[in-house]
């Protein structure tokens, strides 16, 4: 690892303060993807911003809708009643994030604002609608993720909190990489307020996106026979050493089948 | 047995310290004014070195020293050899290129170490390494054994035309073609063998002391054999003499065979430790043991195998093309030879076996033995085949065995290897009765009622263990003897050390060898010490790799105990005024057998030190010392069986259960047994399942990271129902057989064959990641 300096935030005005006054700064919450990097030299930054005591934890349920602050723990959002009862796939896929140590570290926050094409909670935030909170604004989850590892937060941006509308059917199956258990294809179904919504994490090219096709067909049919006769464009999808573009199309269509099973 | 004697399942001895934390590895070493080194390693797969430029490095904070090779070279450092000649068909010897310790004018792999940084911190030195500017330039790369050989493929040593190390041979080539020329079926099928990074749990690591004032080195270091590494350091890399270099192997947290050889780590740093005047430390990070451990396993083979109008083998010929990577790592030759085609004869009686092997040099890192070496390359060949043939044959896979068993021992197979003793139909049919063979119809229907396809396969395998008789290797080119030593130290309250040669980085020793003194002498284990791993400590030893402590080591701990009990027995005799044959040792005493008259074992120990009361003309003390040379391998065997459930809709395979009948000989330790048959199979699982190096076409390594390279993790494999079948080993005094490897021989054509059973399809190689099972499964 390369020496940092350690900042400590006591809130998001603080932690914004701080990233504007030192150079090469990196917000940290839960650490579980900047750390290693820095530790095997990948990243550098100068200065490191921590937003663990910045007040930003939480869940809070008003009405019909989840609020969930930035740096809540996975472990928090798996073990919550409240997510459990108003977004059961959101509860459950918190629960399959890593390994015990990653969902007691790692963020929800953190997650969405890397935007790893592999990473969980992007799919949920996609399919049920969400709206990220930032210092300066609120971002529709449809407009934040817009490419691998980016999003629409600007320099100096940091989400604050992430509000999800409730929706009792709502459901995750997730393919692990065998290797680091990362979605190697993960599907999110919701059917809410927003009608059906299908989500994909781990095959895309570009990162988190929604399957219309599936959409369509679960909006007319809401089972996983409504769906078990597509088969998503294996163009648009990533191929690496574990996974082609065509066997992550396979997945995408298994995968969201069982999360709608996983709904009824 | 005793309670702590032979057979007792006695509580791991070290397990204390490593469970709490306090075992005390290579790299929690630490001496005054000790610094630490950082490698500049080649980012090319093949590349010239056109310059290196340490200016900017030197002048960083904390750095000590920036040294190269070629002052490595100018102080007379030499090149890493490979230990076993191997010759070609033709005659002529095995084309071995030069390794230097740091590349001075080519680099042939990504991790090829040019430079060394020492500095104050080890992150000092990191960071002045990645100031050194080396320029390269970049030299077209070859990846694969099968590309290397091609003609027109990048030329990687200048010694080594065509990328060919040799072209070697085994068996009767003719009598192979005959057999397959006049068969009833000829079974034809390609096997690859998946390249794998060893991974022991330490990283390897080096401590190099060098002290000025007595001219001597120390040498910290994670090693399966430290007096190998003295000897190979010494003679051929001319570090020091052996008098003036001490090798210390720690607590080592794991091998698996990558830390047999000596790396250029080790040398480097105990020559820059004389060059910059301080002690100097390094230790591998995860990425660069995957980049420079050597690698295991590599193999593309070709078989034919022949089988009568009865379903008998006849015959059986195979074609191997072996990746030794980009230098010959120590033993490397021997793998893909002599420890890999004398096993080609599996359990069965075949008369006519011919294997012609062709090794290739590549851009990756080098290529030896890893968990097995060599055995589990025969076994998975030899058990897909034979799969393969059932299939083919429309027989059942376990009565194809069956009918080609051998029944008789010894045996002499085709392939030098002369069989002791084993029973395969025992293991056999423990195997098959332990995963209830008959009622798997049943199990896969249930399956298939959850949209599941259930598998079974199976593996009979054998291996050669005990390495080895040492006129028998040096006359098949190795380079050192295969004996092991023992010294048993009996002190003067009667408690016991035993200096041993064998080396524990995981098997135990310290809990299996005081069992057998306890055995012996009825000495409680509490009052046993093992020392092993330090050249000033501990004669000349050969280490630990091969299966062999138990049925070497211990049998150099069984000539030196003979030794002591008879001059216990004459001192016992002289106090007791009896005659010498009539003294037997029981429950801590030594006895006038058929009397009350007895002396306890601390007070003879007391008179041979005392020295007051001796027989007439013996020497005081009590220690022997005794070296023993094996006179023949020996022969674990076994059945492993295997059933399986893959998801169709994703190709994602679990191991449902796994059934483990295992022919070790004789065991010490139960327990500790059974521990190392978890470990090969969940490795050989490993292998199967999860498992395997990946270059990309430029040489850059894919899997430099857990993230890309799979390990078994606990909920990958199931609970293992292991039993054991003991025919003893009829070649040392303990009759054992040894059980390091053999779980990692052994399983993985088991995994194979159920994978490839569930889903119709033999088309499918190592790893079966669930991509590949389920693209065999829509290939039809």
């Amino acid at each position: 690892m390369y020496n940092t300096t350690y900042h400590r935030a006591s809130s998001a005005d603080d932690a914004a303060k701080l990233a504007g006054s030192a150079s090469e700064a990196k917000f940290v919450a839960g650490g579980q993807t900047l750390i290693p990097a820095m530790k095997t030299r990948l990243a550098a930054p100068e200065n490191l911003i921590d937003l663990r005591h910045a007040g930003m934890s939480g869940i809070s349920l008003d009405g019909d809708m989840l609020t969930i602050g930035a740096t809540t723990t996975h472990a928090e959002v798996a073990g919550s009643d409240t997510v459990r009862k108003a977004c059961p796939g959101l509860a459950s896929l918190a629960s399959h994030i890593g390994d015990p140590h990653v969902r007691h570290m790692g963020t929800i926050g953190g997650s969405i604002s890397n935007n790893d094409p592999a990473a969980d909670y992007p799919s949920a935030m996609l399919a049920l609608g969400a709206t990220i909170v930032t210092n300066q604004r609120e971002i529709a989850a449809d407009d934040f993720f817009t490419g691998l590892f980016e999003t629409a937060l600007e320099d100096g941006e940091l989400v604050t909190a992430i509000k999800v509308p409730a929706c009792a059917a709502s459901g995750y199956a997730k393919f692990p990489n065998p290797a680091s258990r990362y979605a190697m294809t993960g599907v999110f179904v919701a059917r809410g307020s927003n009608g059906v919504r299908v989500a994909v994490t781990g095959a895309g090219s570009d990162g988190v996106f929604r399957w219309t096709e599936a959409e369509q067909a679960l909006s007319s049919s809401f089972s996983a026979d409504a769906v078990s006769g597509l088969k998503a464009d294996a163009s648009g999808l990533m191929s690496d050493i574990h996974a082609s573009a065509d066997y992550r199309a396979n997945l995408v269509a298994v995968m969201t089948a069982r999360a709608v099973r996983a709904i009824a | 047995m005793g309670m702590e004697g032979i057979g007792a399942r006695v509580a791991r001895k070290e397990d204390k310290r490593f469970i709490t934390g306090a075992g005390r590895y290579t790299d929690d070493m630490s001496v005054p004014g000790m610094k630490y080194a950082a490698f500049v390693r080649s980012p090319h797969a093949h590349a010239k070195i056109t310059s290196i430029d340490s200016s900017a490095a030197e002048g960083m904070p904390g750095v000590i020293g920036v040294l190269t090779g070629k002052q490595l070279k100018a102080d007379g450092i030499g090149n890493l050899i490979c230990g076993w000649m191997i010759h070609s068909k033709d005659g002529t010897p095995m084309k071995m290129g030069a390794w230097e310790p740091m590349a001075t004018s080519t680099v042939r792999y990504v991790g090829d170490a040019v430079a060394i940084v020492v500095a104050e911190t080890r992150g000092q030195a990191r960071d002045a390494a990645e100031a050194v500017n080396v320029e390269y330039e970049e030299l077209p790369a070859v990846i694969t054994a099968v590309d290397a050989l091609k003609p027109g493929a990048p030329q990687i040593h200048p010694e080594a035309e065509g990328n060919l190390i040799y072209d070697w041979e085994i068996g009767d080539e003719s009598a192979a073609d005959k057999a397959i020329a006049e068969a009833a079926h000829v079974t034809e099928i390609e096997i690859l063998n998946n390249r794998l990074s060893p991974n022991p749990m330490e990283p390897r690591a080096t401590l190099g002391v060098y002290d000025k004032a007595e001219d001597h080195y120390t040498c910290w270091t994670t090693s399966q054999n430290p007096h190998v590494a003295r000897l190979v350091m010494s003679a051929f890399y001319n570090v020091a003499p052996e008098n003036k270099l001490r090798v210390i192997a720690p607590d080592v947290g794991g091998g698996f065979g990558a830390k047999i050889y000596i790396y250029p780590e080790e040398i480097i740093c105990l020559w820059a430790s004389k060059r910059t005047g301080v002690p100097v430390k390094w230790t591998a990070d995860r990425t660069e043991a995957f980049m420079t451990d050597a690698h295991g396993r590599d193999h593309v083979s070709k078989v034919k195998m022949a089988f009568d109008k009865d379903n008998r083998i006849t015959g059986l010929k195979v074609e191997t093309l072996a990746n030794l990577g980009a230098y010959m790592s120590l033993f490397s030759s021997s793998v893909p030879t002599y420890l890999y085609a004398t096993l080609l004869s599996g359990q069965y009686d075949i008369a006519a076996i011919h294997c012609n092997v062709k090794t290739a040099y590549s851009n990756t890192v080098p290529v030896d033995a890893y968990r097995g070496a060599g055995r589990p390359e025969a076994t998975y060949l030899l058990e897909r085949t034979v799969e393969t043939a059932a299939r083919e044959l429309g027989v059942d896979p376990a009565e194809l065995r069956r009918i080609n068993f051998i029944r008789e021992f010894p045996h002499q197979t085709p392939v030098i290897m002369n069989y002791d003793t084993g029973d395969f139909e025992a293991t056999l049919n423990a195997a098959m009765e332990a995963i209830d063979y008959k009622g798997f119809e049943a199990r896969k229907a249930e399956s298939a009622k959850n949209g599941k396809l259930r598998g079974i396969g199976m593996s009979c395998y054998i291996e050669a263990c005990g390495i080895a008789p040492s006129a028998a290797v040096g006359s098949l080119g190795a380079g050192v003897g295969l004996w092991e030593s023992a010294e048993v130290r009996v002190n003067a309250v009667g408690t016991i050390e035993v200096l041993t040669g064998s080396h524990s980085h995981g098997q135990g020793h310290e809990t299996t060898f005081a069992q057998l003194v306890n055995e012996r002498l009825g000495v409680p284990l509490d009052s046993v010490s093992i020392v092993h791993g330090d050249t000033d400590k501990v004669q000349m030893g050969m280490g630990t790799y091969g299966s062999r402590s138990g049925a070497v080591g211990m049998s150099a701990i069984v000539k030196a105990l003979d030794k002591v009990e008879n001059k216990a027995k004459k001192i016992a005799a002289h106090l007791l005024e009896a005659d010498e044959g009539d003294i037997v040792i029981e429950n801590g005493e030594l006895k006038v057998a058929g009397t009350d008259k007895s002396v306890p074992w601390f007070q003879m120990a007391l008179a041979a030190y005392t020295a007051h009361n001796l027989p007439e003309g013996m020497e005081p003390g009590l220690k022997e010392t005794a070296f023993y040379d094996p006179t023949n391998f020996t022969f674990p065997g076994g059945c492993y069986i295997a059933e399986v459930e893959v998801d169709p809709e994703t190709g994602k395979t679990e191991v449902l259960r796994f059934v483990a009948a295992d022919d070790f000989g004789n065991i010490i330790n139960p327990m500790i047994v059974e521990g190392q048959v978890h470990g090969g199979l969940t490795q050989g699982i490993g292998q199967a399942l999860l498992e395997g190096v990946v270059y990309d076409e430029s040489g850059q390594l894919l899997t430099a990271s857990y993230q890309d390279y799979c390990m078994p993790r606990a909920d990958d494999v199931p609970s293992y129902e292991v039993s054991h079948h003991i025919t003893p080993c009829p070649g040392n005094p303990l009759g054992i057989k040894g059980c390091g490897e053999a779980g990692a021989i052994g399983s993985p054509p088991a995994i194979i064959n159920a994978i490839t059973n569930a889903i119709g399809n033999n088309n499918v190689t190592m790893p079966a990641t669930p991509q590949k099972v389920w693209s065999a499964i829509n290939a039809g």
